[in-house]
């Protein structure tokens, strides 16, 4: 802890209190990834062939899109805080940690982006 | 407070004098598959996604990477990376509700995580094998 004022408990590095947050949101996606996760694999197995044409007459329905937004949210979203958690519990060089933090952050977001950029740009047909 | 005389406690043991037993194997697993899926599985995914997205012959590039033999391995690996990852995180959520702590229970559902990973695995590439050939 720190010195017994307010500044001195934020730099003791005590608990940020969004612990439960994260927690949750980890559980959440978790849910949302078993199930999103499920079809996903189903619905692949279930398509005529994975090649170009398939895929694309695939993904050009709504009832294919929009899990497929979905899932890529839950997705990443998940695995950014599953691997928050990794860095924080292996990578104890504060700079290390944060370099690794920042980096994970940036892939996770820009994953996302590109993926639902790559949906949208098959199911709205450009 | 005591004199900083050194106490004789029982410290926490380093991951390799750790006895492997099948309850911290599964939780070990869970993180490296974790780990595998979120950048392995992800960068193929968005790979396979971007491909289709760019055209017919970024796809194609994809395509016979994925149906030769490296893409035939990885494919069986990751989707065993998958099922483990899943059924250890569904023994997660189980887990979260207080329940399936007894030392013979959370033994049998570790046990039962790395056989059911493994049986999905192979019924998902027979049923892949089956409907589409290689």
């Amino acid at each position: 802890m720190g010195n017994g004022t307010e500044l001195g408990r934020v730099r003791g590095l005590g608990s940020a209190k969004s612990g439960v947050h994260h927690w949750w949101m980890q559980r959440v996606t978790a849910v949302a990834n078993v199930a999103l996760l499920l079809w996903f694999v189903i619905s692949l197995v279930r398509l005529p062939g994975l090649d170009h044409a398939s895929v694309l007459l695939w993904l050009r329905q709504p009832v294919a899109a929009v899990p497929m937004l979905l899932l890529i949210v839950s997705v990443f979203w998940h695995l950014r805080l599953g691997f928050q958690v990794f860095i924080e519990d292996y990578v104890h060089d504060e700079g290390a940690k944060l370099l690794a933090l920042l980096a994970l952050n940036f892939y996770a977001l820009a994953g996302a982006a590109a993926g639902i950029f790559a949906v949208l740009k098959i199911a709205l047909g450009a | 407070m005591a004199a900083n005389r050194p106490i004789a406690r029982p410290i926490s043991p380093h991951l390799s004098v750790f006895k492997w037993r099948f309850t911290m194997a599964v939780s070990i697993i869970h993180r490296a598959t974790g780990t595998a899926l979120a950048f392995g599985g992800g960068v193929l995914f968005l790979w396979w996604l971007l491909a289709a997205a760019s055209g017919p012959d970024a796809y194609a590039t994809f395509y016979t990477v994925a149906r030769g033999p490296i893409g035939i391995l990885v494919g069986v690996g990751l989707s065993w990376v998958f099922f483990q990852h899943l059924l250890s995180g569904l023994r997660h959520l189980y887990m979260d509700t207080g329940a399936g702590y007894g030392l013979a229970e959370a033994r049998s559902s570790a046990v039962a995580v790395f056989a059911g990973a493994v049986l999905l695995t192979v019924l998902l590439w027979v049923a892949i094998l089956s409907t589409k050939g290689l």
